[in-house]
């Protein structure tokens, strides 16, 4: 898709709550990163470091983790001990993370409609008592033609389907001038025409330089769309090109029965029962 | 003189209609902007225990006060504030189940407020007025303070209207904007509080949860964006405020019963009449 350079920057609304990234520092290291709610471990020792534009897909069965490790980036949950650094400093310190929600943790009949949603990305960089200005709603405008939603501004959200509702925080993310998103299931509920849309939409990301966890159930997506796969349960049980960590002992040791290996003349064959589960027991 | 302007006229002639129909009026514009937010939030039954918690304190203020108007409202709103608050933490703190945590403080306050109540010489008229309102005792002095809480909690709610909407929406956005989601949170409660005491009078701690949330409930069924629910929210809200009283002069029922007859009667014929829009 050609860009139109003129309009395809954000306005110069000012850095808002933003703190400087360090030039030397990745957009994302996390170190030794643990989370206990109670006696219960959500998430254990778990390290890696993310270059900037870097896309992953996090797997790992139901209840894993994802979506703590996710808001663990974020910095909106306490962490139990370890650190997460963004760009080399606290995510406390940063509007530049998006966490895009899952779709059952929204309530859809809001009165709010789609522009409303997308212009909620400004209001870290508006500060207080501040209303949108018009640089704000062009913004507004062209992040929601980046995601081809822009038909679609004034609808109620309530009218959206799937693949419109993940498309839409696609667009509020990038109003929000978001450098790191992540995006808790976002394909669960889309079609195969969404979902090939939303991939399109993270290729463009990809050229923006936007780094992006994707968590899914969908294995076979994950192998083939990303080139890196990190792989969850609890602690961090692989991560790297697809062909690594996709090994039948790694499989096991994340799936266990709910994963059952089937060796073939052309490989090894995964058969998985835990698809779409809609984020039962994953976002404690 | 045509027929329904003396209709409109007579009761006018009244002070205490006069006061009561402007209390009516601002009760109903800052409950239904405020209710817009229990309503999207879910709050209901916090809105319903809120505003039976505020009888201890009503009490206090009235035995200490000798039925002074003054202190009843300053011991009023400290209640409601207080009760928002220690709700507020209840719920996010999460050792027992939300409702129940509510459930427990709203049953105690009430009964406290109650056997306060009790010990005073006109206990029946007294909780009467406490439980279902007296918009016709409203003095001067009442509509002051009415008129100024009632401005300051719709000139907060519409200065900080942003970052209430990102709250009530996607706490989570509103934390990853760095947004002081605790401190909005408690402040909206702390605004529904004092909303609550300014319609006091007017419904009474009984009938209180309607003002907050019919007239918002309506307006949602007929409205596609929050300004617009707000806005049509307060109307009705003001509306019924009026017609209510009005229904109370003329067929010689309580006022506050009459208001929320009239909001929930709205409420029926719009849900029934209105399609559900896209």
């Amino acid at each position: 898709m050609t860009v139109d350079t003129e309009h395809s920057s954000p306005p110069n609304t000012g850095t808002g709550r933003e703190v400087p990234h360090s030039a030397d520092a990745p957009i994302l290291s996390v170190d030794q990163l643990t989370i206990r709610y109670g006696t219960a471990t959500a998430i254990d020792d778990v390290s890696f470091t993310l270059q900037q534009g870097d896309h992953v897909a996090v797997i790992g069965p139901n209840g894993a983790g994802k979506s703590t490790l996710f808001k663990a980036i974020a910095g909106v949950i306490p962490t139990s001990s370890g650190t997460v650094r963004i760009g080399g400093s606290q995510p406390s310190g940063h509007i530049c993370i998006a966490y895009l929600p899952q779709r059952s943790h929204i309530d859809w009949t809001f009165p709010v409609s789609v522009s409303d949603v997308v212009m909620m990305g400004r209001i870290g960089r508006l500060g207080w008592f501040r209303r949108p200005r018009q640089a704000d709603r062009d913004w507004v405008q062209e992040c929601l033609r980046l995601v081809r939603m822009d038909a679609l501004a004034d609808r109620p959200i309530r009218a959206l389907s799937g693949g419109e509702q993940q498309r839409m925080f696609i667009a509020r993310a990038l109003a929000q001038e978001a450098e790191l998103m992540l995006m808790d299931e976002v394909m669960t509920a889309c079609d195969a025409p969404s979902q090939t849309e939303i991939y399109g939409i993270l290729e463009q990301l990809k050229e923006r330089q936007v780094t992006v966890l994707v968590s899914t159930h969908d294995l076979d997506d994950a192998a083939a769309r990303f080139n890196q796969v990190m792989l969850l349960n609890r602690s961090l049980i692989g991560f790297g090109r697809p062909a690594d960590v996709f090994q039948p002992d790694q499989l096991k040791q994340a799936y266990g029965g709910h994963l059952r290996l089937v060796e073939t003349q052309a490989g090894t064959l995964i058969l998985s029962d835990s698809c779409c589960g809609g984020g039962m027991s994953d976002d404690a | 003189m045509p027929e329904w302007i003396d209709i409109v006229w007579q009761p006018m002639q009244y002070p205490f209609m006069v006061r009561g129909l402007v209390a009516a009026l601002i009760v109903g514009i800052i409950c239904g902007i405020v209710g817009c937010f229990v309503v999207l939030r879910g709050m209901a039954f916090f809105g319903d225990a809120m505003s039976h918690s505020i009888l201890p304190g009503l009490a206090i203020g009235y035995l200490i006060g000798g039925g002074a108007r003054g202190p009843l409202f300053a011991w009023a709103m400290g209640t409601a504030i207080f009760v928002a608050l220690a709700i507020g933490a209840i719920t996010r703190s999460g050792r027992i189940k939300e409702d129940t945590a509510i459930g427990i403080i709203f049953a105690g306050m009430f009964a406290l407020g109650v056997a306060l109540i009790s010990t005073g010489r006109s206990y029946s008229v007294d909780l009467m007025h406490f439980l279902f309102g007296d918009v016709l005792g409203v003095s001067w002095f009442d509509l002051l303070w009415t008129g100024l809480s009632g401005l300051i909690v719709v000139a907060i709610l519409l200065l900080f209207y942003k970052e209430y909407l990102v709250l009530s929406f996607d706490e989570t956005l509103a934390r990853t904007l760095r947004l002081p989601s605790t401190t909005l949170y408690y402040s909206l409660l702390v605004l529904i509080a004092i909303t609550i005491v300014t319609a006091l009078q007017t419904v009474g701690v009984a009938l209180m949860l309607a003002m907050l949330i019919t007239p918002p409930a309506t307006a949602f069924l007929l409205t596609r964006r929050l300004p617009a629910m707000m806005a049509l929210s307060a109307l009705i809200g003001a509306v019924s405020g009026v017609a209510g009283l009005y229904a109370s002069f003329y067929a010689g029922i309580a006022s506050g019963a009459a208001i929320v007859l009239i909001c929930t009667a709205i409420f029926v014929v719009v849900l029934m009449f209105s399609r559900r829009h896209v």
